[in-house]
């Protein structure tokens, strides 16, 4: 500030210089630029893979709140949102933490899908596997004036003439909202590489597309169209999970296995931590994630987000990411993107 | 006229002094934090969100009002001041409004854009108001072949921007057609121009390269002739505005407005085309007025973006209000306000929940006031920020656009990106070639290109699919006369009149990167 004076800058100018360096400063801080810590503290670290605000975020913090609330880890979270490549870069940082055993990581299906299109030389199981939290159900959307009553409609119409049904969702090739329409044209001997498949930038743009027609039927998360399908903009043909949904203009959506389909599709979210951590350890963070799961705030967090309970941990969960990740490995293969 | 009633009914439950007090504090509270850089409106809106908790709903909306409004009007601040737009919707606001500041005419660059937000955000908060279900219903109709029509447009009415030398235009244009291919394609999946760096997979963000091109090469092509010119030390201008800066700015303040709004209430319009189109169009019309003051710092060129943005930004609330569909980062994070606020977007909203509605948009319109009202005296305020001398200028400069790159990510890489973005610049300067083509190369690049494989997609590959919408029709037609037209007219009428106007067209093009040369090489 010193040159500010001595030239006879007006004070004026000088505050608003002086505000704006406080206002950046205390900016950085919120942001979180690490924390020190000493050796014997309890204190986390969560890493999220996608931006404040997003799915992963949502359930990392939501897990988060609960754990320090009732202070199951003895200490308090630090959060670091690394964006960037679909989940590639977080995952990155995890790998190259070994060893660290107090580091998690929030991931899910789209971190899967992610590690194959940037050529990702690990897998989600090559870290180490702690628990799956939740459990998204997709659903098959269409606007109100659609041909097709009923899935049976759109999959009758649809085998007899793959390429004359336009499909959207909200994530591109790889992700979540790509995969299942994918799985559900081979579940119903459609071959996966006839399917018009046109990715929209999430599902506000994907809603516009459907309102107006644009497309034939959107496939995607149900937990961001409540609105819309309760005011019945929109038209809910299925659910791709094992039971159905409650909620205006959902319950009555029939899943795909009731209706004769043999697709189970969720879209999953749990945490990881580093490879080579002890067994010990491992132990010792899973039994956090199951006190956790069993606090009455969690059973809120679940029912306020519409999340479906769906815990498992450890070798199960392992074993279930070897599953997943072969599933998305075939989707792609058949496709060609791989 | 059942709506003003209700209007009138909005207000009487707003103002309140109590009420006025939260609101003043939004907009200073969204001032000081929308002038830092890298600090968009998304962001602004989002870090103060939580201040409004715990508030009654009216107060709530009220202070959230004056808190977007504040932030938007901070992010243009930063642009005029400091040549770093805080998200793109900005950058052709900083074009000229960074050479008005550089004039010594920052307080009426600041000035202009704070009543030109003004007027934009009430008529397009009155249009709101008046039209929203009738427009939500016709937007949607609109689909990818006519948003591809209109990118053809913008991509046209970029050849009236690229300068004394069309050949350095386009290679200019061209590189930034290229940075804009980096990252994931969204069809496939597949990584572009990544150089297998995953952090290089979600594009190149706009803003990052304005800031570099921008604020860092201007920076360190001043850095580079430091000692070889004498310190020039910016003008103090008069602290307001005079009666023909009025004059001059009405037109485009109105004609920004009419762009603006439209783009704003159509699901995939966005702030970006409507900007640049204010900035086109006055542009020309100044050219052919004859006082082209273009590439100096024409008030024109603020006074037409900012209302464009700012017009466009109050046309989001139609998707949002009617639909319930936020279409921009900034009505993301206010459709969760609102949800937080009790208010449930979509086609019932006006209908069931008609008080918070009215309540709303009264909050906007009050906010839209007192953002005038408050930041109007300040601008002489932030314009005397640019008479530090420029070695400190310049180094605050550096560190503010460093901050700003490095706070939307907390990527190293970022920084890594920004300096090399920077030394672009700079070779740009050196070598005249100009930046605006690149600017609008690196925006309008890939919207062209979504659109374009989104129409595509959706028919099969069948091209005729393109023009298969009466509004792309229309555009086509619009785009055709604007190529056809000026070289029938040279032909049958080649009256000395329309050939001046044509080369004034050509020579007060003169983008801002040789505007720079030349004024460097004055100094000299």
């Amino acid at each position: 500030m010193r040159p500010l004076t001595r030239h006879g800058t007006s004070r004026g100018a000088a505050r608003a210089v002086a505000v704006v360096a406080a206002l950046s400063a205390t900016l950085l801080l919120a942001t979180g630029c690490g924390v020190t810590r000493g050796p014997q503290s309890s204190d986390l670290t969560m890493l999220i893979p996608n931006s404040p605000g997003g799915g992963y975020d949502q359930t990392g913090r939501a897990a988060i709140a609960v754990m320090e609330n009732d202070d199951i880890t003895g200490g308090s979270f630090e959060v670091t949102n690394v964006i960037g490549a679909g989940g590639s870069v977080a995952m990155t940082r995890l790998m190259n933490a070994e060893g660290d055993d107090r580091t998690m990581m929030t991931a899910g299906l789209g971190v899967v899908g992610s590690l194959y299109s940037f050529g990702a030389p690990y897998k989600l199981d090559d870290a180490t596997p702690l628990a799956q939290l939740i459990e998204d159900q997709e659903g098959v959307l269409v606007p109100p004036d659609s041909p097709f009553e009923t899935i049976e409609d759109l999959v009758e119409a649809w085998q007899a003439d793959p390429g004359s049904i336009v499909v959207g969702g909200g994530s591109s090739p790889g992700g979540p909202d790509h995969l299942f329409p994918m799985q559900l044209a081979s579940a119903v001997d459609i071959d996966a590489r006839n399917v018009r498949y046109v990715p929209y930038d999430g599902g506000g743009p994907l809603t516009s597309a459907l309102l107006g027609s644009k497309i034939d039927v959107g496939f995607s998360g149900v937990g961001e169209f409540t609105g819309q399908l309760a005011s019945g903009e929109l038209r809910l043909l299925a659910v791709s999970g094992e039971e159905r949904l409650k909620g205006e203009g959902i319950s009555q959506a029939p899943t795909l296995t009731e209706s004769g389909i043999d697709l189970v599709f969720t879209n999953w979210r749990g945490v990881l931590a580093p490879p080579g951590i002890s067994d010990e350890r491992r132990a010792e963070l899973i039994g956090m994630l199951e006190e956790m799961h069993e606090t009455p705030e969690w059973r809120q967090a679940l029912e306020d987000n519409g999340w479906i309970d769906e815990f498992k941990t450890g070798d199960e969960f392992t074993a279930f990411l070897q599953e997943q990740d072969e599933r998305v490995a075939t989707t792609l293969e058949e496709l060609d993107l791989l | 006229m059942d709506n003003l009633s209700l209007l009138m009914g909005g207000f009487g439950s707003v103002l309140t002094p109590e009420n006025l007090m939260y609101c003043a504090i939004g907009v200073l509270l969204g001032t000081f934090v929308g002038v830092l850089p890298g600090i968009g409106p998304a962001m602004a809106v989002a870090l103060l969100l939580p201040v409004t908790y715990g508030l009654d709903p009216v107060a709530a909306f009220i202070m959230f009002a004056g808190i977007y409004y504040g932030g938007m009007y901070g992010g243009s601040t930063t642009a005029i001041l400091l040549n770093t737009p805080g998200e793109s919707a900005s950058v052709m606001t900083a074009l000229e409004g960074n050479l008005m500041a550089r004039a010594g005419r920052a307080a009426q660059a600041l000035a202009t854009a704070a009543i030109g937000s003004f007027i934009a955000g009430t008529i397009g908060t009155l249009l709101v108001v008046f039209f929203a279900p009738a427009l939500a219903s016709v937007a949607v109709e609109i689909g990818a072949p006519s948003y591809f029509a209109l990118m053809v447009l913008a991509m046209v009415s970029v050849t009236s921007v690229l300068g004394g030398s069309p050949l350095r235009g386009f290679i200019a244009l061209f590189i930034g057609l290229t940075i804009g291919l980096v990252g994931l394609d969204l069809n496939t999946g597949q990584p572009r121009l990544s150089f297998d760096q995953p952090l290089l997979a979600d594009r190149i963000d706009v803003v990052v390269v304005a800031v570099g091109i921008f604020a860092l090469g201007e920076a360190l092509w001043v850095a580079a002739h430091l000692r070889r010119s004498p310190v020039r030390v910016i003008p103090v201008g008069r602290p307001w505005m005079s009666r023909a800066d009025l004059k001059r700015s009405w037109g485009p303040w109105l004609r920004g407005t009419a762009y603006g709004f439209p783009f704003g209430a159509v699901p995939a319009g966005g702030a970006e085309i409507p900007t640049f189109m204010s900035y086109i169009t006055e542009k020309r019309i100044a050219a052919r007025k004859g006082q082209d003051e273009f590439g100096r710092g024409a008030i024109e060129g603020v006074a037409g973006p900012e209302a464009a943005n700012n017009a466009s930004a109050a046309g989001t609330f139609v998707p949002l209000l009617a639909l319930g569909l936020p279409v921009t980062a900034t009505s993301a994070v206010m459709l969760a306000a609102f949800q937080g606020y009790g208010i449930e977007p979509g086609p019932s909203l006006m209908t069931d929940q008609p008080d918070l509605v009215w309540a709303l948009l009264a909050s906007l319109l009050i906010g839209n006031v007192l953002l005038l009202v408050l930041n109007l005296p300040l601008a002489p305020v932030w314009a005397k920020l640019l008479r530090i001398p420029r070695p400190q200028l310049y180094a605050g400069i550096l560190f503010f656009a460093t901050l700003g790159a490095y706070a939307t990510n907390l990527q190293a890489f970022d920084l890594f990106l920004l300096l090399l973005l920077g030394l672009l610049g700079l070779l740009m300067r050196r070598f005249a070639l100009p930046v605006l083509p690149l600017i609008l190369g690196v925006i309008l690049g890939p919207l062209m290109e979504l659109k374009l494989r989104e129409a595509m997609a959706i028919s099969g590959g069948e091209v005729d699919a393109l023009w298969s919408e009466p509004l792309a029709v229309v555009i086509y037609a619009i785009v055709l006369i604007a190529i056809v037209a000026p070289l029938v007219l040279r032909r049958i009428r080649p009256a000395p009149a329309a050939v001046a106007v044509e080369e004034g067209l050509a020579e007060d093009a003169t983008p801002d990167a040789t505007g720079d040369l030349e004024e460097e090489e004055k100094v000299r």
